[in-house]
């Protein structure tokens, strides 16, 4: 299994010497100096960060370390003070939320939006892109629809099954239960066939067996061409699957690197363990028969 | 106490034109807060623009009916993008307060004294139906029509076809708008706009659409309403507004027919009340006087109105299930 995984790792995505802003070989998502304040507290402050193309990226980082606010900034839900990114080439900054989804980058919450009084099946329907019975005038004539609607439904069968959600397909969303609700949210992402998904904690929550498919799922959207970057506390997934791992402290990228020797870099555990340095990070994290044994 | 009159006119109530105009616009609100999720609390403000802006049209600018009901709608639309614009954007409770104010003020300027020629200030405005030609184009010969509490002259038959095909139309629009991928989007921010926008959906454009949609059904239901009294600031106040929202929760605010059904029944209860109380105070049975036993039905409406919110939020025909997850 984990063999297996190792093999799938993706490698050499950098250019020169793994250090904070290092220079991608084919980036997809290009951040300059991105800065972001609330009140006096710099909550982002991202001087230069490539997030490789057709790649599993992690990005952690303690609590409060900025990388939901970054999230936020790079998807349009939040505005930066000052800088620029960009996407696939395209100019980011000042485009709002839903045309920046459009464009193929995609992302879930850390507090899961379900859609409450939808059916799960309405959920996932709805992430799908250009829908023609979406227009208004196109919607009162469901011949215009109809078999489009009924596509999108096997496709979101297929994915319900894959996400163990099948059997709750006409319940209400809301009847879910915290970890459903976070299948749920990312099967509903993947309906919009994205080209960079971005997932904030997408494990939170979710019992460790099904964990275990879902990171086998995340691998296969590589495969499948998607770019992933995912933000999480659990360094057993992030050593499993990620190719690449950016660590942010107090809003700054203090480390990246591939995911065995990043761990290693006295300024990620400087950011973790802050004045407990004596303590293992393996501790810290809560993974620590998976940090020392993988850490040999 | 003359329990057949009461019982007549009760019955009679089930079906008039003011009734379809009370449906046409509480459909409107289903629109907005019952499947889009938009705190409307200018409804009445909607109906004012339909009934004024057709009224005009034919009193002062001389088109004929079809004409000026259209323009009524019109005017929906601009009063819509007038306060859909500056608002949408924030979170709801801004478009609340939106809303109620700017139908307090239109109210105010169709009251005011200083633009009597166009709106009649204060004594409202009438004559348009037969100016315009609405009276004549009624397609029924003269007679009596129906049967029991339910008889009609020619003339009102023709503003009860007018006003059910309105409704029937509408509803089926409704119906139409809310089974689509369309209405599926919609629903969904009315849920949670930041995730339907996560997914690469115009929330503006739909919320716009939306009250646009809400707001020409309430206009429509001005235009109704018009088509069988006169058009008088003093109907479009905001306890309109407040009844309306009665109705819509009586029915369900998230059904198609709820609405109808609601405000059937809403009307029609207070059709009853009207009849009753002032009987039972004259029969001693309520120790108020006649007019105070009329005020009173206002007091019921305000608990009942309660009642519903506490003990039935989902309204008579809503899904159960729904409000088992009510935040
Ligand atoms: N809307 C806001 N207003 C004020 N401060 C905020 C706001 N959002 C975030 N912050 C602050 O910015 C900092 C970064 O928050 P952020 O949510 O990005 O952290 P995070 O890295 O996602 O943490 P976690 O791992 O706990 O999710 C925190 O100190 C937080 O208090
Ligand atoms: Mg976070």
């Amino acid at each position: 299994m984990s063999s297996n995984s190792e093999s799938q790792k993706s490698t050499g995505l950098h250019i020169g010497v793994a250090a904070p802003g290092v220079k991608k070989v084919d980036p997809i998502l290009v951040i300059d100096s991105v800065k972001k304040s609330f009140g006096g507290l710099t909550a982002v402050d991202v001087e230069h960060l490539e997030i490789p193309r057709g790649a599993i990226t992690a990005l952690i980082g303690p609590n409060g370390a900025g990388k939901t606010t970054l999230f936020n900034l790079l998807t349009g839900f939040d505005n930066p003070d000052t800088g620029a990114w960009s996407f696939e080439g395209k100019q980011l900054a000042g485009i709002s939320s839903f045309k920046v989804a459009k464009m193929g980058q995609v992302r879930t919450f850390q507090l899961t939006k379900a859609l409450s009084l939808l059916t799960v099946l309405e959920n996932m329907k709805l992430g799908a892109k250009n829908q023609t019975g979406e227009k208004l005038l196109n919607s009162l004539f469901p011949f215009l629809w109809r078999k489009q609607d009924n596509e999108l439904e096997v496709k979101a069968m297929e994915l319900l099954r894959r996400f163990k959600l099948d059997a709750k397909k006409d319940d209400f969303a809301a009847s879910l239960s915290g970890g459903q609700r976070k299948l749920l949210e990312m099967a509903r992402a993947l309906m919009t066939d994205p080209v960079l998904v971005m997932l904030d904690e997408p494990m939170a929550g979710v019992n460790p067996a099904l964990t275990q498919s879902l990171l086998e799922h995340v691998l296969n959207l590589k495969k499948e061409g998607m770019t992933v970057l995912f933000v999480e506390h659990d360094m057993h997934m992030v050593r499993h699957i990620a190719d690449w791992v950016i660590v942010m402290a107090e809003g700054k990228v203090v480390a990246e690197g591939a995911p065995d020797t990043v761990m290693k870099e006295q300024a990620v555990i400087d950011a973790y363990l802050g004045a407990h340095q004596d303590t293992d990070l393996g501790v810290v994290t809560g993974r620590i028969k998976v940090i020392s044994e993988e850490g040999k | 106490m003359d329990w057949g009159s009461i019982l007549n006119n009760t019955l009679a109530g089930l079906l008039t034109p003011t009734i379809l105009a009370f449906a046409l616009a509480t459909l409107g609100l289903a629109m907005h807060f019952g499947f889009a999720g938009l705190l409307n609390f200018g409804i009445a403000g909607f109906m004012a623009v339909g009934a004024y802006g057709y009224a005009i049209s034919v009193l002062t600018f001389g088109l004929p009916w079809w004409a000026g009901m259209i323009m009524g709608v019109a005017a929906s639309v601009v009063f819509a993008l007038i306060m859909g614009i500056p608002t949408l954007r924030l979170r709801g409770d801004y478009l609340a307060i939106v809303t109620i104010a700017a139908a307090e003020i239109l109210r105010l300027l169709f009251l005011t004294t200083a633009f009597e020629p166009v709106t009649g200030s204060a004594d409202g405005l009438f004559g348009y139906n037969n100016s315009g030609g609405f009276a004549d184009a009624n397609p029924f010969p003269p007679g009596d029509y129906g049967w029991g509490p339910w008889t009609y002259n020619e003339q009102t038959l023709w503003m009860l076809v007018f006003g059910l095909t309105v409704l029937a139309v509408a509803t089926l629009l409704l119906w139409a708008l809310m089974r689509s991928p369309w209405g599926r989007v919609v629903k969904g921010i009315r849920e949670d706009e930041d995730a339907v926008r996560a997914l690469g959906k115009n929330v503006f454009a739909y919320k716009m659409q939306a009250l646009i949609i809400g707001g020409i059904f309430g206009a429509l239901g001005g235009i109704v309403l018009a088509t069988s009294t006169n058009v008088s600031p003093g109907v479009y106040v905001t306890s309109l507004t407040f009844f309306l929202w009665t109705a819509l929760l009586l029915g369900g605010a998230a059904t198609i027919f709820g609405p109808v059904l609601g405000s059937i029944i809403f009307w029609v209860l207070q059709a009853f009340l009207t009849n009753i109380l002032p009987a039972l105070a004259e029969s001693g049975i309520l120790p108020v006087s006649g007019i105070q036993a009329a005020t009173l039905r206002y007091v019921l409406v305000g608990i009942g109105l309660m009642l519903i919110v506490i003990y039935r939020p989902q309204g008579i025909f809503g899904d159960k299930r729904e409000m088992t997850f009510v935040k």
